[in-house]
């Protein structure tokens, strides 16, 4: 890590913001904690098909950029991208419809966990091809400036993602023209089983690339709502003010596997358990009542967010499989697929 | 009165046009601004609409797509340029699976009203990397249109057409043909997606041909006039969405259906349309399908190869003169 690098410690207390807003963004991860471990289970039932990649350890990012953002910001993810959509106001039922391929999925089952999108929250779409989306980001980026809104876009991607090409040309192309956009990479010290440090020429495989890019480094611990919700705000103003793009590095972890069912084990046990012991909600939890925030709101959070996953779990199950009247909708603008006339 | 203009310039007025008209319409893409383009197809329209709409790009094409797509996605009708249609090749990602896909994937949440331009095609003896005819590669992926407009008019009323579009359109300008006029219709000028056009009439045979070929099939009509064999030359013009009907009805016609391909022989655009006419013109048939294409190489630079290899005027006559005899 370069020496100038921002390091960001987590704030003993949270000066400029309310305390209620920060009890939201407990809400926010605990949301997410519950919807994830219950498609994970999903999964385990073989309700959930294909695959799917859970944020379960990362939810203080999604939290933290979110609670930076207003309603018509644009957000783009990844293919683990579950977080980002519910943060984005996806309703749950829809999102794990979508997951069990039910026709009131998001997408009526045409996208699955990979591409979560909700358009009417500007959540622009989760995207599996690693890196295209940072380019995409660009674009809704300079569209907003074209059309003089102070909008900003804000992509999410992981630490195997800055050593695609596409990374580079979209940094490079968000710099050159000042785009609003602010990219957020979630380095959880893996890709898919291999370490990012056995693969890449620096330590921090983003804010160690900011320079090349005219940009100040910025490197936070991700699994610290406070300290995510802070580096996200003074990006989000930069780009809204026209000082350009920024690219935040938010180091976290997370505490499953890749994917589906893989055990992680290529990961050494001290490390999962060091990681575990800063797992971002109790630790977020014990900052606010040590704050003074009352245990029953908390609780009452907590309770409030199974209900709503139960709830979603129930009626996404009780909906219909996707229907297969409508395979060949959504191809062209005219609603189908027709390629003849 | 008509002008009449080269199929270069067509493509700066198609898209002046429509920039006129609309200002949600941008163009991006390496060297189009200052510069007009390296096949000088933008001249003047920086000049004409400023920098805010007529952008230089770094050579990422990766981030060109990716900004029209999202730009597109949120508002925009961006037309990017690729210049030399073999680079789509490093961001072939982009258009295939982000591009192409995302109306589909998000069941409608996401529209794409784009233009990707490509200077398409060989003849130039610019060698295996700068000449490849890309349709064949890009009318494989659903989602996409793909238009390849023969003629200055239908470079100006297909560009309109693909800018107003909904969907992403490809649209593929053949290199060989930039320096060719013809006449262009006064006025604003809007054509329509998925039209064939039959360039010539005839009743012994059809001739499907598309871009820098349709003149090749019209050249090879005209020698085989003089044999006493009336050929009817269609211009697909568009691959995606494909003018079926034109397509049938000038083989019940004639019975006899010949391509002329630029591109690599498998997997060619004339395939598919064999496959259709055997699906469904099999009775108007009179004699098997016979295709016209560059042999499956890629294409050589040398003068002498690369006529060899393009399809001639001279290879369709001898190849319609046997299918007929
Ligand atoms: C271009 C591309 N190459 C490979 C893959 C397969 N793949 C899917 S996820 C992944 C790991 C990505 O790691 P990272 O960017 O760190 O994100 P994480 O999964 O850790 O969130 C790989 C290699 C892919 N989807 N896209
Ligand atoms: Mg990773």
């Amino acid at each position: 890590m370069s020496n100038d690098t921002v390091k960001r410690p987590p704030r003993e207390a949270e000066g400029s913001r309310g305390a209620e807003a920060r009890v939201e963004m407990y809400r926010a991860q605990v949301r997410v904690r519950l919807f994830e471990k219950e498609a994970y289970n999903l999964f385990l039932q073989n309700l959930v098909k294909g695959t799917s990649h859970l944020a379960i350890g990362q939810e203080a990012v999604a939290a933290g950029v979110s609670a930076a953002l207003r309603p018509d910001d644009y957000v783009f993810a990844t293919y683990r991208g579950h977080a980002h959509a519910i943060s984005r106001g996806a309703p749950m039922t829809a999102c794990f419809a979508e997951l069990m391929g039910r026709e009131s999925g998001l997408m009526a089952g045409k996208g699955g966990s990979m591409h979560l999108t909700y358009a009417k929250g500007n959540f622009m779409g989760s995207y599996a091809i690693v890196g295209a989306h940072l380019t995409i980001a660009n674009g809704a980026a300079w569209s907003a400036v074209y059309r003089g809104t102070d909008q900003v876009a804000v992509a999410f991607f992981g630490d195997g993602a800055t050593n695609i090409g596409a990374f580079h040309e979209a940094l490079n192309l968000a710099a050159t023209w000042k785009l609003p956009v602010v990219f957020v990479c979630e380095n959880n010290l893996y890709m898919e089983y291999t370490p990012i440090s056995q693969v890449t020429a620096v330590a921090q495989p983003a804010a160690d690339r900011a320079s090349a890019y005219g940009l100040p480094p910025v490197l936070v611990d991700g699994n610290d709502a406070d300290a995510v919700h802070e580096a996200a705000t003074e990006a989000v103003e930069r780009a809204r003010s026209g000082g350009g793009p920024s690219l935040v590095e938010a180091v976290t972890y997370r505490h499953g596997g890749h994917s589906r069912a893989d055990p992680g084990k290529y990961r050494p046990d001290e490390e999962v358990a060091e990681w575990l012991a800063k797992d971002p909600l109790p630790r977020y939890r014990t900052r606010l009542q040590g704050e003074g925030v009352e245990a029953p709101l908390l609780d009452r959070i907590e309770a409030d967010a199974r209900d709503e996953v139960d709830r979603a779990r129930e009626e996404a199950k009780a909906a219909p499989p996707a229907d297969p009247a409508h395979l060949e909708t959504e191809v062209f603008s005219y609603g189908e697929s027709s390629w003849r006339r | 009165m008509p002008q009449v203009i080269t199929y270069r310039e067509a493509v700066a007025v198609g898209l002046a046009q429509e920039m006129e008209r609309d200002p949600s319409v941008v163009l991006i893409g390496e060297d189009i601004a200052t510069a007009g383009g390296v096949f000088k197809a933008t001249a003047g329209l920086l000049e004409k609409f400023g920098p805010k709409r007529v952008r230089d790009t770094p050579i990422s094409e990766q981030a060109i797509l990716g900004a029209a797509m999202g730009a597109a996605m949120t508002g925009l009708r961006p037309v990017a340029e690729l210049m030399f249609a073999d680079f789509v090749s490093v961001c072939h990602d982009l258009v295939v699976n982000q591009i192409a896909k995302a109306r589909y994937m998000t069941n409608g949440q996401i529209s794409l009203p784009l233009v990707v331009r490509f200077g398409n095609g060989g003849g130039l003896r610019f060698g295996a990397q700068h000449s490849q005819s890309v349709e064949g590669w890009l009318m494989a992926v659903p989602g996409l249109k793909v238009v390849v407009p023969s003629t200055p008019a239908d470079v100006v009323g297909l560009m309109a057409a693909a800018v107003r579009d909904e969907d992403p359109v490809m649209f593929l300008e053949e290199k060989a043909l930039y320096p060719t006029s013809g006449e262009v219709p006064e006025g604003e000028h809007v054509d329509e997606l998925g039209t064939a056009r039959v360039r010539r009439a005839g009743s012994d045979a059809s001739i499907f041909a598309l871009g820098t070929m349709v003149h090749r099939a019209l050249g090879a009509a005209g020698q085989l006039a003089a044999e006493g064999i009336d050929c009817e030359v269609v211009d697909l013009r568009s691959l995606v969405p494909l003018d079926v009907s034109t397509v049938a009805a000038s083989v019940a016609k004639t019975g006899r259906v010949f391509t002329v391909e630029e591109g690599p022989r498998l997997c060619g655009w004339g395939a598919e349309l064999a496959s259709i006419v055997a699906e469904e013109c099999f009775y108007d048939l009179d004699a098997p399908v016979r295709r016209v294409t560059t042999p499956h190489i890629p294409l050589p630079a040398a003068d002498s190869l690369e006529d060899a290899a393009i399809p001639s005027v001279e290879r369709v006559v001898a190849v319609v003169r046997e299918g007929l005899g």
